[in-house]
C-alpha cells in the first residue's frame, strides 16, 4: 500500500473581510481516513474546502499536509503539494469546451509524459469506474446532473491522488447512484489508501462511509464536534444529534 | 524511477496449454512506464482458453495495473478467452468488478457529421437560412413588445431602464471622445490636403460638419456601441441563459422579452441619437484644431462656416441613423444572448455573433439609409 498523506489543520480562521466565517478550527485527518465535513447551510464548509485545497488564504492558522505547512510554503512546494490532491467541486466544474474524455486526460497529459494510447486507456477505465463507459466524446452540456457530477469524480481521480476533497458527492444524483458514489468512495479507501474529506450534509452518506468527522457551527462560528459520526449521533453535543437526527432530538 | 523497485511482467503457459498465467510483480503505478496491454496481443492466440493472474510479486499498484489489466480484459472478451482475476489483489478486483457494472453504452459514441469542404459550406447555408426566420420571428416579437409598451402593458422595471441607459450612455462617452477626435482629425487632414490644390481649404469646415453629423458621427458610435454594449447584452443573456433564470421568468409568466430586451433596446434607442451627437461636436472640435494649427483658418471663419453648412436635415439625417443603428445594436445583442445555448463557450460564441451581426446589419442599414436619403433629396 502507497504512503498517504494525512492532513493536520492547526487554529484555522477563515474570514470574508470583516465577517469571521469559522474561527479555531483544529483537527487531524489520519491516512486512510473518510473525514466528514458537517454543517448547516452557509456555515462555511465549501470556505473550509477552498482554504485546504489553495484556492483562498486563511485568515489565520496553517493546513499542513504531512507536516508540511501549505500557505507558508514556496510556490513550487504548493504546486506539488496540490498534485497530490484530487478535487471535485460542488457543481461539477468540467470544462465545457472539453469533451469528458478530454477533461480526465487533461490532468494526465499536464502531469504524467504518458503516451496519448496510454492516456486514453486509463481515461475509458476512470470513466468505466464512475459508470459512465462510452461516454467519452460528449461535451458536459450534453450530460444530466448526476452524469457530470460523476464525470468530475472521475477528472478528480485522474492522477490516483494520495487526497481526494469532494464538496457535496451526492447532491442532485438519485438514491442508488448516491449509493453507488458511497461505495466507490469507500473502495478508493480501502483498496488504494486514499484519504478522502467529504463535505455533506447527505445524512445516509455521513453515517455510512464517515470514520471521522468535524461539526461547524453557523452560530458560533466554529467547531462544536469531532470524532467518529456515529459517536457524534449516540453522545455528540446537542446541536449535532440534532443535526443528524433531522431535528429528531434537541 | 526504474530500479529495482519497477515493475515486472512475465508470461508463462502454465503446465496445461490452454492456460496462460500472467505474472505481476514491483510497482505498478502510473508513473512507472507501464506497458501496453496491447504488447500482450501476440500471446492470447490459438490454443489460449484461459488466463490467470499472478500478483504473488506484487508490492505497488494504483490505476496503472487496473488499467492495464481491464485493457487484456478486453482483448479477451474480444476472442473469448475466458480471465481469472482471482489471482490479483482484492482491492483490484473489487474496482474492476465496478468498472464492469455498468456496460459501455455502444448507443453513445458520436457521429461527427461530414467533414468535407463542400459539406461545411453547406452546413453554414443551411444554418443561415434557417437563422433568418428565427431573426425574424424576434423582430416581429419585438415590435409586439413595443407596442405592448405604447399601450401600457409591458411589465418591466423603470430601475432596470435607467440602469442600462447609465450603462450604455454616459459611461461609453470616454470611448466615443477618443475614437471621434481621431476621425475628425482624420478626416480634416484628409480634406483639407485635397482642397488646398483649388484653394478652397475653409471647406474643410462644411466636410467636417456635415460629414460627421450626417454620417460618420452615427457610424462610428454605432461600430463602438456594437462591440461595448451589443456584446455585454448577448453575454449577460446568454448567462442568464445559462443559468435557467430566462426559463424562471417565463415559468412565472413574466414575459421575458418585455422584461430583458425591452429596456436594453429603449436604452440604446435614446442614447445612441445623443452619442452620435456628442461624436459629432467632438469630431468638429477636431477638424478646428486640424485647420487652426496646421492650416491657418481663424476660429471664427471655421464658426461661421460651420453653421452656414449645417442645417436641420443634416442633424434629422444623423439622428434618425443613430436612432436605427441603436436599435440594430440592441437587437443583435439581445438576438443572439436568447438564441444562446448552455454552456460557457455558448456565451463567447453568443457575444462574438452579436458584434458581427450588428456591423453587417449596421452597414446594410447605411447603405440603404443613404441611397434612400439621397434620392429623396434629403
Amino acid at each position: 500500500m502507497k504512503e498517504t498523506a494525512h492532513i493536520e489543520v492547526r487554529d484555522l480562521a477563515m474570514a470574508y473581510g470583516d465577517f469571521i466565517v469559522q474561527r479555531g478550527l483544529d483537527f487531524t485527518v489520519n491516512k486512510g481516513d473518510i473525514f466528514v465535513v458537517m454543517g448547516g447551510n452557509g456555515c462555511g464548509k465549501t470556505t473550509l474546502m477552498r482554504a485546504l485545497v489553495g484556492l483562498q488564504r486563511p485568515a489565520a492558522g496553517a493546513v499542513l499536509y504531512s507536516g508540511e505547512d501549505f500557505w507558508n510554503a514556496e510556490a513550487e512546494a504548493q504546486q506539488r503539494l496540490k498534485r497530490r490532491l484530487g478535487i471535485l467541486f460542488q457543481g461539477g466544474a468540467l470544462w465545457s469546451s472539453l469533451t469528458l474524455a478530454e477533461n480526465v486526460a487533461l490532468p494526465l497529459a499536464e502531469y504524467t509524459g504518458l503516451t496519448p494510447a496510454r492516456v486514453d486507456e486509463i481515461v475509458a477505465f476512470k470513466l468505466a469506474l464512475v459508470g459512465l463507459a462510452g461516454f467519452e466524446d460528449f461535451y458536459p452540456s450534453e450530460l444530466s446532473g448526476g452524469m457530470k457530477k460523476r464525470a468530475a469524480l472521475a477528472r478528480a481521480m485522474a492522477l490516483d491522488p494520495d487526497i481526494l476533497v469532494i464538496d457535496e458527492p451526492s447532491s442532485g444524483l438519485d438514491p442508488l447512484t448516491a449509493r453507488r458514489l458511497d461505495e466507490l468512495i469507500m473502495e478508493l479507501r480501502d483498496s488504494l489508501g486514499t484519504t478522502i474529506v467529504v463535505v455533506t450534509h447527505e445524512l445516509a452518506s455521513i453515517l455510512s462511509i464517515g470514520n471521522n468527522s468535524i461539526y461547524l457551527d453557523s452560530e458560533s462560528h466554529t467547531m462544536i464536534a469531532t470524532g467518529h459520526p456515529q459517536d457524534a449521533l449516540k453522545n455528540g453535543h446537542p446541536k449535532v444529534r440534532h443535526f443528524l437526527t433531522r431535528g429528531g432530538t434537541a | 524511477m526504474r530500479g529495482a523497485q519497477a515493475w515486472q511482467l512475465e508470461v508463462s503457459p502454465s503446465g496445461d496449454p490452454a492456460t496462460l498465467v500472467i505474472a505481476l510483480g514491483g510497482r505498478w503505478r502510473i508513473d512507472q512506464h507501464l506497458p501496453a496491454a496491447d504488447t500482450l496481443q501476440a500471446r492470447l492466440a490459438a490454443p489460449v482458453r484461459q488466463i490467470r493472474f499472478d500478483a504473488g510479486e506484487l508490492s505497488d499498484w494504483d490505476s496503472g495495473l487496473l488499467t492495464f489489466v481491464s485493457g487484456i480484459s478486453k482483448s479477451c472478451a474480444a476472442r473469448d478467452i475466458a480471465v481469472d482475476n482471482s489471482g490479483l489483489p482484492p482491492g483490484a478486483q473489487r474496482l474492476l468488478a465496478m468498472a464492469a457494472a455498468v456496460p459501455e453504452q455502444k448507443l453513445a459514441a458520436r457521429d461527427p457529421g461530414p467533414q468535407g469542404t463542400l459539406a461545411q459550406v453547406g452546413s453554414a447555408t443551411l444554418e443561415f437560412v434557417h437563422g433568418a426566420p428565427q431573426m425574424l420571428n424576434f423582430l416581429g416579437e419585438l415590435v409586439l413588445s413595443l407596442l405592448r409598451l405604447v399601450a401600457g402593458r409591458a411589465r418591466f422595471r423603470a430601475r432596470d431602464l435607467w440602469l442600462e441607459i447609465e450603462e450604455v450612455g454616459p459611461r461609453a462617452l470616454p470611448i466615443v471622445s477618443v475614437i471621434s477626435f481621431l476621425v475628425g482629425l482624420i478626416l480634416a487632414y484628409l480634406g483639407a490636403d485635397q482642397l488646398k490644390l483649388v484653394g478652397a481649404q475653409i471647406f474643410i469646415a462644411d466636410l467636417v460638419a456635415i460629414g460627421m453629423v450626417r454620417e460618420i458621427g452615427a457610424l462610428m458610435t454605432g461600430i463602438i456601441i456594437a462591440g461595448r454594449t451589443g456584446a455585454a447584452f448577448a453575454a449577460q443573456l446568454g448567462t442568464m441563459q445559462v443559468n435557467e433564470e430566462i426559463d424562471a421568468y417565463r415559468t412565472l409568466g413574466i414575459s421575458a422579452f418585455d422584461f430583458l430586451v425591452l429596456p436594453r433596446v429603449l436604452a440604446l434607442m435614446l442614447m445612441v441619437p445623443l452619442l452620435t451627437l456628442y461624436s459629432a461636436f467632438i469630431g468638429m472640435l477636431a477638424g478646428l484644431l486640424v485647420s487652426l494649427t496646421i492650416f491657418d483658418i481663424g476660429v471664427f471663419e471655421y464658426y461661421t462656416e460651420t453653421l452656414r453648412a449645417l442645417e436641420f436635415k443634416q442633424f434629422a439625417v444623423g439622428l434618425s441613423k443613430g436612432t436605427v443603428y441603436g436599435a440594430i445594436v440592441a437587437f443583435a445583442g439581445c438576438l443572439r444572448g436568447m438564441q444562446c445555448g448552455r454552456s460557457a463557450e455558448a456565451v463567447g460564441h453568443a457575444a462574438t455573433s452579436a458584434v458581427v451581426t450588428a456591423i453587417l446589419l449596421i452597414t446594410i442599414a447605411a447603405s440603404i439609409m443613404t441611397v434612400v436619403y439621397y434620392q429623396l433629396g434629403i
